[in-house]
């Protein structure tokens, strides 16, 4: 396998690393290698995709399915395989993958990694809960972990960041999807209480809330609630892909900019509210149709932000909400969604309660607000998201994750001399209990 | 219309592009090449895409008695046949340099090895009245160069015979698409040095389903090394033969 010097970022580009990649298109290659860090699609904001001054192995190329019954919906596919291609693939013959995180782009080996949630969370849980089976590189031998053969090793797998061994392919059960268009009801949402009350409210299978994180004193909270379903109706006709060509000047996502978009999205629905027809992807992974935006945020690149608060916190998410309003530094890309109890893996993110994800470009005064929302986050009892993490704290993180140590010692298992380890878990320390 | 397409050097990620879009509409689609493994996972992945057959077949450049059976699997199917041929060789020139005998392989896995299938291929599609050739060759097969010369004289007999070839298949009611890719992201590019504007596969297969469609000759792929070609070999020998490109 040949390894190429290169410079590399996650999604956010903010942290970069410099290191060998290796790109392998047969499952053979990978035989023989000593254990390595994978990445996918590197569509994680932060570091968990950067191994500096080391080696990663770019899993997209081993992108196969293996099998696929379409009388039972479970598919076997490589780890590099796109969650949006699935989509694609399997949504004509009846089914899709039960849980989509917001870029189809995403891999199956980083759904797993990441135990990924979707606008679905509060009731088809993570996605881990839909995977059967994973075939892995564990200790130095190919296997086929289950929740029934291994269900330590299994759990410790979904949202282990990798630090369990290479995953080679996975079995998702995926979910039945009688039509190849969802219908989707827009509400206005006035303020923060309104906001909550709606998402709270729905009985919709998909439900997430796009936030205006400009709006201030009596429109504090305000955005928009997405219901959806699937639909038999025709999907629209997508239209063509774009591109970012260059990276934005600083000016494209400063705060009368943003301020005058949000107003504009905002209004765009109209009081009583819309209902519409968009095809799967759309709805799906409404951005992935610009490709690159994330350099609109220019060559410094940017950082998200997403935690989970307990419900009983509000209060809490509502003093975020404001300060993120009035430090002026948000982009328009802010969402609210429930999320439900479900968590698959020792290391997984969710936990009952709301998650915020909002958008900053990378500035002195963002990381600082950051930071800040990270320890209002945990004295409130919440959780933050690793893959959007670049500035947390590892003692902080690891007591947000009550199975961490239980995990610590299963990676420690799988991988002894730390080989697998990746500048996020280095930066938190999080392979120590 | 479902067709069967037979593809040589089907673990190429260039031609795994094109057998996943080959699959996707349906047609039956035989997967040729040495490492049996990864073709099975590859006909795996087309079964699973919608095609209505896909098979995995030995075939070796190298061993010509490989490739008799794959012409009898083929005589077998009704309809329209159709090949794309991605096989070839490009060991280092310093590598060559240091030992001739490896003329002879490069030669063998570009040139003469597809041609020789090609040639037992073409009595069957003329019999059956149509079909297409898809033959891969390069943009080194257009003017020979320091760095690769001999991979770059095989792509240009290639060329030839593929031109030859159209000409006798056009008689028949078949076709013959010549794709000349330039720099195309794959495991033989990654990580060389001075790669530039590099296409995925993906863009390559597409590119070649539309002349495959559009009943093109020649095509660069993408198509604006058309262009860089065409300055390339417009350079007078005088100075060519002093440059290092």
């Amino acid at each position: 396998m040949r390894w190429k010097s290169d410079r590399y970022s996650g999604w956010g580009r903010a942290l970069v690393a410099e290191g060998d990649l290796a790109r392998p298109e047969r499952i053979s290659s990978l035989k023989d290698l000593p254990p390595t860090p994978a990445i996918g699609a590197r569509r994680s904001y932060g570091d968990a995709c950067l191994n500096s001054d080391g080696r990663a192995i770019d899993m997209t190329r081993l992108d196969r399915i293996i099998s696929f019954d379409p009388e039972t919906g479970r598919a076997e596919v490589e780890a590099g395989m796109p969650i949006g291609e699935l989509a694609r693939l399997f949504a004509p013959r009846g089914w899709i993958p039960a849980v989509m995180p917001g870029t189809g782009f995403a891999t199956v080996g980083g759904c797993i990694a990441m135990d990924v949630h979707g606008k679905n969370h509060h009731n088809a849980g993570s996605f881990g809960a839909h995977v059967t089976a994973i075939r892995m590189i564990h200790a130095g031998k190919a296997k086929t972990v289950t929740p029934k053969n291994n269900p330590g090793l299994f759990r410790a797998t979904l949202g282990g960041l990798g630090q369990t061994g290479l995953i080679l392919s996975a079995t998702l059960q995926l979910a039945p999807c009688p039509g190849l268009s969802m219908k989707v009801r827009e509400s206005r949402a006035g303020d923060l209480d309104e906001h909550l009350a709606l998402l709270e409210a729905s009985q919709a299978p998909y439900t997430v809330g796009w936030l205006d994180a400009t709006a201030r004193g009596a429109t504090l909270g305000r955005g928009i609630v997405e219901e959806a379903d699937h639909s038999l109706d025709p999907a629209p006709k997508e239209g063509r892909s774009k591109s970012v060509p260059v990276d934005a000047p600083r000016f494209t996502l400063s705060k009368p900019v943003v301020k005058a978009f949000n107003a504009r999205y905002f209004a765009r629905i109209p009081e009583s509210g819309r209902t519409r027809v968009r095809s799967i992807a759309d709805f799906f992974f409404p951005l992935d149709r610009v490709q690159d935006w994330n350099k609109l945020y220019g060559k410094r690149g940017f950082h998200q932000f997403q935690c989970v608060l307990p419900h009983s916190e509000t209060a809490t998410l509502r003093g975020m909400v404001q300060t993120i309003a009035e430090s002026g530094l948000a982009s328009p890309l802010a969402v609210l969604k429930r999320l439900g109890p479900e968590r698959a893996g020792l290391m997984s993110f969710p936990m009952e309660g709301v998650t915020l994800a909002v958008d900053f470009p990378n500035r002195d005064k963002a990381t600082a607000l950051i930071r800040d929302l990270g320890q209002r986050t945990a004295a409130a009892g919440g959780r933050v998201y690793l893959a959007k993490d670049s500035l947390a704290d590892g003692d902080m993180i690891r007591a947000m994750y009550p199975d961490h140590a239980k995990w610590v010692e299963t990676a420690r298992k799988a991988d002894p001399d730390r080989q697998l380890e990746t500048d996020l878990v280095r930066r938190l320390n999080l392979r120590s209990a | 219309m479902q067709e069967t397409w037979i593809i040589l050097g089907a673990t190429s990620s260039m031609a795994r592009a094109l057998s996943r879009k080959l699959a996707e509409d349906g047609h039956a689609v035989f997967l040729a090449g040495r490492d049996m493994d990864d073709l099975r996972r590859q006909a795996a992945d087309c079964t699973a895409r919608g095609a209505s057959l896909a098979e995995a077949v030995k075939f070796d450049a190298r061993a010509p008695e490989s490739f008799a059976p794959i012409l009898d699997r083929l005589a077998d199917q009704e309809g329209m046949l159709n090949a794309a041929v991605f096989v070839g060789s490009m060991p280092d020139q310093a590598d060559i340099d240091a030992d001739p005998a490896l003329v002879d392989g490069t030669i063998t896995d570009s040139f003469t090895g597809p041609a020789r299938f090609l040639q037992m291929l073409a009595p069957l599609m003329e019999q059956r009245g149509g079909g297409t050739v898809v033959g891969v060759g390069s943009v080194a097969g257009d003017r020979g160069r320091l760095g690769n010369y001999v991979y770059g004289s095989a792509k240009a007999g290639f060329h030839t015979y593929l031109s030859g070839l159209r000409n006798r298949l056009t008689r028949a009611g078949g076709h013959v698409v010549t794709v000349k890719p330039g720099f195309t992201d794959t495991a033989m590019t990654w990580g060389i040095e001075g790669m530039f504007l590099v296409a995925p596969p993906e863009k390559v297969a597409a590119d070649i389903l539309r002349a495959v469609e559009k009943k093109k000759n020649v095509i660069y792929t993408p198509f604006f090394w058309r262009y860089i070609m065409t300055i390339i070999r417009s350079i007078p020998e005088p100075i060519f033969k002093k440059l290092s490109i």
